[in-house]
């Protein structure tokens, strides 16, 4: 199944409008005054869909080798920048209600406290892949350079679920922080059980010589 | 239902109580699920009549009490307290009661009672929550006895002029407005007068994050968050910063622990 590319457009346009459902909700919720504590809601729900993308992305290639659509990696880029967007968002709650940027203050509670901390770290580490994002910075670093580089991901994704895990941790209210771990654990699984499919028959290879 | 009592203004905070259905949809309540909208959502099935409250232990007069005898005991009164929230977030709520003391005087505590225990009713059919492992049921809660027969400590029995709602504890609760909510012991169904500090529920589930005496304390942050300034719900909202948290919540109970170290008990 492999869509045409007025098809690829459409589906495009399609989850570009879908990823921003969540923040549409968020803002229709806040402005309707639906909610009773809306600054908690937003830290929680973006800092969800910050996994939920995260997760997508993940998926990407093992779904593109096991179901050969190829022209999935065509939305991809899409995928990781809503990631790195709702971090981002995240983020600037967490500096807009928690610190009322007091970038000073803020630092100093990151430091202090390691579940912050984790995340704090995770969205750094977005930063070089949202920046790097464009056709020009792929072909300034050359492919596999930049291929290293959003290997970053592979230590995000993990950091920003122990994050999750850490502050769910000690409500002893773990079933949504060990979903998240079973899916990151068998998106990353999956690409290390076909890096070593791949070296066995080289191996083998040596070994005849 | 309404409940008639008589506003102490001597022992009522001046801030602006919470808007009745925040306060009414917005809080922990375990017993009925973990997020804050779930007791107003799930509490349908609590039956708070009848019910009976056994209070024992090391007492003189032990006594079991139901909801009638509870309410006559001593003249209810309203009191506006400040709520603080473990987690960062506080309310201002109109409680109707009467001082927790008037009950330990009737039961008569003997010399060796050094604390007294709350302890939640935990039915499974009447509370969904109590099937998850989240705590060690029942919900159990506790206080020194002397901060029991502080005129503050609140046996509570209603809120905003009316019978407590089934999410915030009904049919009676305890209400400890200089520490943290978790505190105040919800649909109490026995106090017991003790001679070792109880282990409660929190307490049991992460040492380190929750103390015995969880005292509202700007000073001592919480192992993963700050507890320097709260937001007022319905008040502070996105354009004001977070308002700076009072000790004890502002109550002046400060002699209750003279000598103590806070940072240590905390």
């Amino acid at each position: 199944m492999t869509p045409t590319p007025k098809q690829l457009a459409a589906i495009k346009v399609a989850v570009f409008v879908l990823a921003l459902v969540p923040l549409a909700r968020l803002v229709w919720l806040t402005l309707a005054g639906a909610l009773v504590e809306p600054l908690q809601f937003i830290t929680r729900s973006t800092g969800d869909w910050t996994l939920y993308f995260l997760c997508i992305a993940l998926a990407v290639t093992p779904l593109r080798r096991l179901a050969k659509w190829n022209w999935l990696l065509k939305l991809r880029r899409m995928v990781g920048l809503f990631a790195f967007f709702y971090a981002l968002l995240h983020f600037l709650t967490f500096l807009w209600f928690d610190h009322f940027f007091d970038v000073a203050g803020m630092l100093k509670d990151v430091a202090k406290r390691p579940f912050i901390l984790v995340g704090f770290i995770a969205f750094v580490l977005l930063i070089p892949l949202a920046v790097t994002s464009t056709n020009a910075m792929v072909r300034r670093l050359g492919g596999k350079r930049w291929q290293w580089l959003h290997r970053l991901v592979y230590v995000v994704a993990p950091l920003g679920v122990l994050h999750f895990w850490w502050m769910k941790a000690a409500k002893h209210d773990l079933a949504q922080p060990m979903l998240f771990v079973a899916i990151v654990a068998l998106l990353l699984g999956i690409r290390v059980w076909w890096a070593r499919k791949k070296q066995t028959p080289a191996r083998a290879g040596v070994v005849q010589q | 239902p309404k409940l008639a009592a008589k506003r102490n203004p001597a022992l009522s905070a001046q801030d602006k109580p919470t808007a009745y259905h925040d306060a009414t949809h917005y809080n922990n309540f375990y017993e009925f699920g973990t997020d804050k909208s779930d007791p107003a959502e799930n509490a349908g099935t609590l039956r708070p009549r009848p019910w009976t409250v056994s209070i024992e232990g090391e007492v003189r007069k032990p006594l079991t009490l139901d909801l009638d005898a509870l309410l006559k005991l001593a003249p209810l009164e309203e009191r506006v307290y400040r709520l603080r929230c473990v987690e960062g977030w506080s309310m201002v709520i109109p409680w109707v009661g009467y001082s927790l003391s008037e009950l330990i005087k009737r039961v008569e505590p003997t010399g060796s009672a050094k604390y007294v225990e709350f302890i939640s009713l935990a039915d499974r059919k009447q509370m969904p929550g109590v099937a998850s492992r989240v705590l060690d049921w029942p919900y159990t809660e506790g206080l020194r006895l002397d901060e029991a027969n502080h005129p503050l400590t609140l046996l509570t029995l209603g809120m905003y002029g009316e019978t407590l709602p089934n999410q915030n504890g009904a049919p009676v609760r305890v209400v400890v407005p200089w520490k943290y909510g978790f505190k105040s012991a919800k649909s109490i169904v026995k106090i017991r007068f003790v001679r070792d500090m109880p282990r409660t529920s929190w307490n049991r589930s992460a040492p380190s994050e929750y103390g015995f005496y969880s005292n509202v304390n700007p000073a001592v942050d919480h192992p993963r968050w700050s507890q320097a300034s709260e937001r007022r719900i319905g008040e502070d909202s996105f354009l004001s910063r977070k308002r700076k948290t009072l000790m004890f919540n502002g109550y002046d109970v400060a002699s209750l622990y003279t000598g103590m170290d806070l940072k240590k008990h905390f």
